[in-house]
């Protein structure tokens, strides 16, 4: 019947959309007028929308969710092949003690995780990411391994994802999951900055963030993020970051290109810059600008911090981060023991490796290091180890003759 | 993992908490603050899930600033742990219930201080001293034994002290530190966090 259609309609909508909850009637609103109902999975089973009169359809705080109708129908009617599931790990535990946590290690063998559709494949979640703050700003790094049980599915995968100027994203969790959500949530913050004329603090965008990932919980939606920012003042300074707002961005992405032949002298020559701004922006309402660290995991945990690392080769990464991590650091140190935790965790976690991602956010914006392989650094590290058991030889034998 | 406590006594509530924010095996934070102030008189503790704690406890939490908004005088204790109870059981038997176990403080001027105790099957109970966690299992003895209902300031600090030496000495695992407040008729104290490290 339709197998022709006619400009008009498609321009006028005649036609019912293909996707219905994609169109702008269906929003889910999170008003303070909301307030009695939480606003959580759908509960009442329905897609509701509340617009505020005469404000011209959309008021600021509403924004546009892709909820899933299956999120409102029980997941034991929706896909599952046999009522009969397999258990997850989460249910089991919750039976021993209400107040245990849930652990999200990656199961030692293969097995589906509880799914309501037959999954093709086996979920793993392996990376390692981490970020810190520091007197110099914001330190975001991340292996570029994506993993699938035993198969690498990705060797070179970028798992920091910039989402504004000023706020990166370092993700773990389901690779697609990561990079819908960030999208999303660039999309919202970009939304925020029209609507309001000032980007939305690094502790606006978690609280974002967490709130959207909330109803999907109990699914197998896996998102752990660090947002990694840095807060700036507001109307003060606004006209000098909004001037450079334009200039910065195409910097950026001019010498993210020339980054790629030297690193060494971009480092070098924005090295005076950054730490001039940074003072200036220090010495002013320092309480609220600065650099800000917070992690956002789709379980619902917010947490607000100064090093967080994420990921099956985290724990590896934090002990060396622990004890070499303090405010004081300068750029390069900071850089150095970045490089360094991602190396030592790729070195131990089997689903962590190939490339290191660095990026460094300060009041200037985001600046990105060349990702670096870390075969060569091992081969490096192989090589100076190899040097000192020569060289403790050597000794031992002076030491000998010399008896 | 997590452990709350409470003690009540004549005019005052004291409350502690331990400051761990932890995923899986690792201690992501080590300054978490699990108090959310409800009013000028009234905390709420809350421990369980990851994401359901602080989605809860904030809802209640500007839901009762809400209520003093719209009605120009806050909710009683006893008003604002039955409004919790009543929104634990409502989720409940739905596809999303919340995962917490909850202490609620507080200190009314017609009624006097009250400690309430929830747990995730949405079961309230005005107790004179109360613990959430595998703690609660060491310390509620402790409490049995020592407590009195006319105890001062000094006792109840003293029995918490108490308290937590006992979950230093067996508790497998390492709660470093603990925030402590207490509630009277001037509002929340914000006492000194326990236990002291070496200076």
């Amino acid at each position: 019947m339709f197998h022709c259609l006619p400009r008009s309609s498609v321009c006028e909508n005649d036609s019912p959309p293909l996707f219905s909850q994609w169109s702008a009637p269906f929003l889910r609103s999170f008003m303070p007028e909301d307030s009695t109902h939480l606003s959580g999975g759908g509960i009442h089973g329905e897609a509701f929308s509340t617009r505020l009169p005469g404000r011209g359809g959309l008021s600021p705080l509403e924004f546009y969710m892709p909820i899933a109708e299956y999120l409102t129908e029980s997941p034991i009617n929706f896909g599952q092949t046999s009522l009969r599931s397999a258990p997850t790990n989460l249910l089991n535990i919750d039976h021993l003690h209400p107040s245990l946590p849930s652990i999200s290690l990656p199961p030692p063998t293969p097995f589906p995780i509880s799914p309501s559709v037959p999954l093709p494949f086996t979920l793993s979640h392996g990376t390692t990411t981490l970020g810190f703050a520091f007197q110099g700003g914001v330190i975001a790094a991340a292996d570029t391994r994506s993993s699938c049980s035993g198969l690498v599915a990705c060797p070179a995968s970028p798992k920091v994802l910039p989402i504004h100027s000023h706020l990166v994203g370092t993700t773990s969790g389901t690779s697609a999951d990561c990079a819908l959500w960030k999208r999303i949530l660039a999309r919202e913050l970009r939304l925020y900055q029209l609507r309001h004329r000032r980007r939305l603090s690094t502790g606006g965008a978690a609280k974002l963030l967490s709130h959207m990932l909330h109803p999907f919980k109990g699914t197998e939606l896996c998102v752990a993020a660090t947002l990694c920012g840095w807060d700036g003042d507001d109307e003060k300074d606004e006209e000098p970051i909004t001037d450079k707002y334009g200039n910065i961005s195409t910097n950026q992405v001019t010498s993210s290109g020339s980054n790629n032949q030297s690193t060494s002298t971009a480092a070098a020559a924005s090295q005076p810059l950054i730490s001039f701004t940074t003072q200036q922006v220090v010495e002013s309402r320092s309480r609220i600008c600065g650099p800000r660290v917070i992690y956002v995991c789709s379980d619902g945990l917010r947490l607000k911090g100064e090093l967080f690392s994420v990921g099956s080769g985290s724990p590896y990464a934090y002990s060396i981060l622990d004890s070499s991590v303090y405010w004081g650091m300068s750029v390069q140190e900071a850089t150095a023991v970045a490089r360094e935790a991602v190396f030592r965790a790729t070195y131990r976690d089997a689903y962590s490796g190939n490339n290191v991602d660095l990026y460094h956010v300060t009041a200037k914006g985001w600046r990105r290091r060349e990702r670096e392989n870390l075969k060569e650094e091992y081969y490096r590290e192989k090589e100076r180890e190899r040097k000192r058991v020569a060289e403790r030889k050597a000794e031992k034998n002076k030491e000998k003759f010399n008896v | 993992m997590e452990y709350l406590i409470g003690i009540q006594g004549p005019d005052f509530v004291l409350i502690a908490a331990d400051n761990v924010a932890a995923s899986s095996i690792i201690q992501m934070k080590h300054d978490y603050d699990k108090m959310f102030k409800l009013s000028e008189k009234i905390l709420l503790l809350c421990v369980g899930e990851a994401g359901d704690t602080v989605q809860f406890a904030e809802y209640i939490q500007k839901n009762v600033q809400l209520y003093k908004m719209r009605n120009g005088y806050e909710l009683s204790p006893a008003a604002a742990a039955n409004f919790t109870r009543k929104n634990l059981a409502d989720y409940l038997r739905s596809r999303t219930p919340y995962h917490v176990n909850l202490l609620l403080a507080g200190y009314d001027e017609a009624d006097g201080p009250g400690l309430y105790y929830m747990d995730h099957l949405s079961a309230l109970a005005k107790a004179p001293f109360a613990a959430h966690g595998y703690g609660a299992f060491l310390t509620l003895s402790i409490l049995d034994r020592y407590y009195k209902p006319d105890l001062t300031r000094e006792e109840a600090v003293d029995l918490l002290k108490k308290c937590l030496a006992e979950l230093n000495k067996r508790f497998i695992l390492n709660l470093p530190s603990f925030t402590v407040r207490l509630i009277d008729k001037d509002g929340i104290h914000d006492m000194e966090k326990l236990p002291v490290g070496p200076k």
